[in-house]
């Protein structure tokens, strides 16, 4: 019998239903537009499951006590948007360096500063690469319906855990205040990862910062048998601070390479008709709605135009994106900012001058008639 | 064992206490969790067997927050500087204290930034000499204890490093204590603080120490100068924040 379940939610609740799914047992956050939601449903969902939520201070005391909490062996997650997101950055960073897996949702609103609070926007793609500071790699995933939501938000507990290292949800008003049918899957149907626990036994010498040969760190829950050190400074295997030039290089290395090099691994897309496409649009996230829209429509009447859908936005999909683009006469970026994929986009082409951005950055929603006139333009239609 | 801390600082004393304070207590080191912040005292954690994290400037009260609700059986000390504890982690600080969340918060009070090279502290007071202050402060300090009466915490202590064995009892007790406790410890950076404000040698400031304190319930001595009250101020049994929590779950039928 199939126990999954048919809901009309939010995004916001679907975000904290698959969280839940995934596993989630720790939450802590603050409240702020227009990821509040994610919080509300938690406070009464998570401790029905024997879960903790904790509402802090701020949204600093949040992930930190999200990062603490994690270290303990739990499954956690904080939610936020834009301002929220800013005064974060510090502390993922600190998970990154420390490698201790979280998920951080943003829900994204008009920026800079308070901005357009109720409003859409995908402002924070950027941030979530570069908001913290130092080199470091990032994962972060979004979504533009809502069973994308469900799957997104569990993939992201599965990659932390995985890789041991924070994962970003970037989603944005629309996705999370718009309310659509989600198929709430049945336990078990998405396989879930759970925390690698090392197997030394008590007595002996556990290194937490000393990888396995498949390049995993096992790790050992605060409170149990091995005691070490956690420290956001550079550090040794045992994790004790180090300036040691060789143990700094390597363990830069190690925390950029750990997610670069399995780009492959960690990035997803969604394709359409990419076989015969002479323009190609690349959207993600709620703009992907409406150039999904146009592309379908545009196609009706004799249009050879496809569409790439990004879910991941970091690591970036450089090689998959060249590729695919490679016949395209047209490469056409949909995305609600003054351009930020398309950067990466261009980077990563054989030919960057035919890239152009179709972007909307006055809060409301970009629509396909707004993609269609721009389209006509770079066809050289006239408008 | 060779350490981060200058020759003459009065860290070492208070892990010294803190120690002895554990081992009187008998607790089980796989049970502790010390959680520290940033800045000369925050190095604390890297000199101790148990479980260890060294976080962020001002934000291991957070973490500990995180730590202690997930797992509420562990005893968890925090030791900070009175910077981290007081500027950057005031928030924290003030919402762990009214939380009454069962942490043992210990701030060493140096009266200066030392990590950073001797820059003026929420607590180095007025009319005082530091490397930002080249004219003297004008700005008054914290009252640790008043403070932290006054956000909720239900256990509040103040004692120096001159004081070791009041200092002693105090952390065991501290510990020991259940709900949000704060420990205040006078201790001197003879690097900094001392050499900025015509103390320059750590015995002289220590002397300061106990010149310049007397006990609660005491009347101080009339000299010149400032005098500070150390001993127990707050110690009330009041339910904490991981037992109503639990309180709570089984009010929605979990336990």
């Amino acid at each position: 019998m199939n126990n999954s379940e048919v809901k009309l939610l939010q995004g916001n609740e679907v975000c904290a239903e698959a969280a839940i799914y995934a596993g989630l047992e720790f939450f802590a956050g603050y409240p702020i537009t227009p990821s509040t939601e994610i919080a509300e449903t938690l406070s009464y969902k998570l401790p029905k499951k024997g879960g903790r939520f904790i509402q802090m201070e701020d949204e600093i005391g949040s992930i930190c006590a999200i990062i603490g909490a994690s270290l303990t062996g739990k499954k956690v997650m904080t939610a936020t948007s834009g301002p929220g997101f800013s005064l974060m950055q510090e502390a993922i960073g600190y998970a990154i360096m420390t490698e201790i897996p979280c998920v951080i949702v943003n829900v994204q609103r008009g920026g800079p500063s308070t901005g357009l609070p109720t409003r859409v926007s995908q402002g924070d793609v950027m941030q979530a690469r570069w908001g913290t500071h130092g080199d470091h790699a990032i994962i972060a995933l979004t979504a533009s319906n809502h069973q994308d939501i469900f799957t997104t938000t569990v993939e992201a507990f599965n990659l932390a855990e995985t890789y041991r290292t924070p994962v970003i949800l970037l989603y944005d008003e629309v996705l999370a205040h718009m309310r659509e049918q989600v198929v709430i899957p049945e336990p078990g149907e998405i396989p879930l990862v759970e925390r690698l626990i090392t197997s030394v036994p008590k007595g002996t010498d556990y290194h937490p910062y000393f990888p396995r040969e498949d390049g995993r760190l096992p790790m050992s829950d605060f409170g149990g048998v091995h005691r070490y050190n956690v420290t956001g400074l550079y550090h040794d295997m045992w994790g004790f601070p180090s300036d040691n030039p060789e143990i700094t290089n390597e363990l830069i290395h190690h925390l950029v390479h750990k997610i670069e090099n399995r780009t492959i691994n960690i990035t997803r897309m969604k394709e359409y008709y990419l076989e015969d496409a002479e323009t190609i649009l690349i959207s993600y996230g709620a703009s992907a709605r409406s150039a999904i829209h146009i592309m379908e429509d545009r196609r009706a009447v004799g249009m050879s135009i496809g569409m790439i859908e990004l879910q991941t936005l970091w690591p970036f999909p450089e090689a998959e994106i060249r590729k695919k683009c490679a016949k395209a006469k047209y490469i056409v970026v949909v995305e609600m900012n003054m351009g930020q994929i398309i950067h990466q986009v261009k980077a990563c082409v054989d030919h960057p001058g035919w890239v152009y951005l179709v972007n909307r950055v006055d809060g409301n929603l970009i629509t396909p008639v707004d993609i269609k006139r721009i389209l006509r333009i770079i066809q050289g239609k006239g408008i | 064992m060779p350490h981060i801390w200058c020759a003459g600082c009065g860290n070492g004393i208070v892990l010294n206490s803190l120690l002895r304070a554990v081992e009187k207590l008998g607790l089980d080191r796989n049970n502790i969790v010390m959680v520290s912040g940033i800045g000369c005292s925050s190095r604390m954690q890297g000199y101790v067997d148990f479980h260890t994290l060294h976080t962020i400037h001002g934000r291991a009260l957070a973490f500990a927050t995180g730590v202690k609700l997930a797992r509420p059986e562990l005893d968890i000390i925090v030791p900070m500087g009175d910077g981290d504890a007081l500027a950057i982690g005031g928030n924290h600080f003030i919402h762990a204290a009214r939380r009454n969340i069962n942490l043992t918060a210990i701030i060493l009070n140096n009266r200066i930034y030392g990590m950073t090279g001797g820059q003026y502290s929420p607590l180095t007071g007025m009319d005082k000499y530091a490397t930002t202050a080249p004219y003297g402060t004008i700005v008054p300090s914290f009252d640790t204890v008043e403070l932290a009466k006054a956000a909720g915490a239900s256990f509040v202590a103040r004692s120096t490093v001159y004081h070791v064995l009041h200092l002693t009892n105090l952390l065991e007790k501290a510990i020991k204590h259940k709900g949000f406790a704060v420990v205040e410890v006078l201790t001197q950076c003879p690097t900094y603080y001392g050499r900025k404000n015509g103390m320059p040698e750590a015995p002289e400031m220590m002397q300061w120490f106990k010149d310049h304190t007397f006990q609660r319930g005491t009347e101080p001595k009339k000299i010149e100068g400032e005098m500070i009250e150390i001993g127990l101020f707050v110690e009330e049994q009041r339910e904490e924040y991981c037992e109503r929590y639990e309180k709570s779950l089984q009010k929605v039928g979990k336990v």
